[in-house]
């Protein structure tokens, strides 16, 4: 174990690379550090009490809710933001229109399914659908909405989310 | 404050021998939401999510089973621990959210002891064990002596929960719990059944409808004198209800933001009714 951390200084393991935070108080969540000192705000805070998944993010392997993690706990995970995912994915199938937008398949898919309306929810759901297809390229439905039980969008209904994790399965399989 | 990030149980303890006025924090599901909107200031803080020993569950051989205190609800909902101890895992499949599943965890339950907890109506149902340590000592306690009250159990301050041990019955288990959704929430009334065969015994837990979870001993002991437990013979409906009926009688609840003790009590008495009639069809 080290010395327990105090409010000098911790770094965190973010998108690929170390990230310093400074001057911190340690009992900062995880998305109030994304978002206010790394400058990383795709992240969203909403409910600051794990119901919305607007602010999920993977931390070793699983989808969690940023806002319920301590940050200076995080030292030493290997945590990937909305904005890490394109680097974090160089194997998956991207569709020549993703690659030049920098943007991933399940990001296109959204667009093009018009998946988003008020936005709000999307960096959340985008890494929840990630995490789902990574672990479980051919969820049935039933998979799906329980994958995304957690993240919750008042716009859409849904209809066209499920519409767009449809599309990315059936673009992975034909590129598979 | 200071955040110490123990990689075993010893630095735990060493930690906490350190800094005694320092909460433990598991998955963080609770305490976050606390620190979030200021209910909590901790002065200090030990993270239990490295240590890799509280992560892990052993098959005993006394027909038990030892899950630590580290162990994520996402790992009990499926797989071998799905099989062994069937009621857990229905009862970890309802909590929160895929994500909160992934942090939450039977300790960290434990140490909140909220009456409304998922997982401690099945550990009142199996009659657990709960395993403490300190940095001299190492104590079990039943569950029904750890809990004493609404968020309040027997953890002394220099001592960190490091798992429990349940055991693996022969019989029926289930666990159901009435939400205002399906997903993403928090009981309003939760119950866990579980019949073991070779001792013909039945045995019913309720959540979130006192200030402790309340096993329906009468219940228990009427219903065993209704059926014969060690057969798989049907349920008649009418013993069902009546079962339900006297579970409802039972239960504690208040009035509060999350429902009306009215509500609470006739919803506990239709779970009731419910998990009998599936382990009769079962």
């Amino acid at each position: 174990m080290n010395e327990p951390l105090g409010n000098e200084m911790y770094t965190l393991h973010i998108n690929g690379q170390d990230r310093p935070v400074r001057d911190a108080w340690v009992g900062e969540s995880l998305l109030y550090v994304l978002r206010e000192r790394l400058d990383l705000p795709g992240a969203k805070g909403a409910c600051e009490q794990g119901e919305c998944g607007s602010c999920t993010v993977l931390m070793d392997g699983d989808a969690v809710c940023s806002c319920l993690v301590m940050a200076a706990t995080a030292v030493g995970s290997n945590i990937v933001t909305v904005e890490g995912l394109i680097e974090q994915n160089p194997t998956m199938a991207v569709t020549a229109q993703a690659i030049t937008s920098q943007v991933t398949d399940v990001q296109q898919a959204f667009i093009e399914e018009g998946s988003v309306q008020c936005g709000f929810c999307t960096p959340g759901l985008i890494v929840a659908v990630h995490h789902l297809l990574d672990k479980n390229p051919d969820p049935t439905e039933l998979e799906v909405k329980e994958s995304i039980s957690g993240n919750i969008c008042r716009c859409t209904g849904y209809g066209r989310i499920f519409a767009a994790v449809e599309a990315v399965v059936q673009v992975r399989k034909a590129n598979s | 404050m200071t955040v110490a990030i123990p990689l075993s149980i010893r630095e735990a303890l060493d930690a906490l021998s350190n800094t005694p006025d320092a909460r433990l924090i598991q998955g963080g599901t609770d305490m976050m939401v606390e620190i979030n909107f200021n209910h909590l200031k901790p002065h200090n803080m030990i993270a239990l999510r490295r240590v890799q020993e509280l992560r892990t569950w052993t098959k005993n051989a006394d027909n038990t089973l030892t899950i630590g205190s580290g162990v994520p609800y996402q790992e009990m909902e499926t797989g071998e621990l799905k099989q062994l101890v069937p009621a857990l895992a229905e009862a970890a499949r309802t909590v929160g959210s895929p994500q909160i599943r992934a942090a939450g965890t039977l300790g960290g339950n434990l140490g909140t002891c909220s009456p409304a907890g998922d997982g401690l109506p099945v550990l009142f149902a199996l009659d657990a064990i709960v395993h403490l340590q300190s940095a001299d000592a190492s104590r079990k306690l039943s569950i029904h002596d750890f809990m004493v009250g609404v968020k309040r159990n027997a953890r002394n301050a220099n001592e960190i929960i490091t798992g429990v041990t349940v055991p693996l019955l022969d019989g029926w288990q289930g666990y159901a719990k009435v939400g205002v959704r399906n997903a993403m929430v928090i009981s309003v009334a939760s119950a866990c059944l579980a019949i073991d065969k070779p001792t013909r015994s039945v045995r019913i837990a309720l959540g979130a409808v006192g200030p402790t979870i309340i096993r329906c001993r009468d219940a228990e002991v009427w219903l065993s004198e209704q059926i014969d437990i060690s057969a798989s013979t049907a349920i008649d409906a009418a013993v069902a209800k009546e079962f339900g009926r006297r579970v409802a009688l039972e239960s504690k609840p208040i009035d509060d933001h999350r429902s009306t003790a009215e509500y609470r009590r006739h919803a506990v008495g239709v779970l009731a009714q419910r998990l009998i009639t599936r382990a009769s069809s079962s």
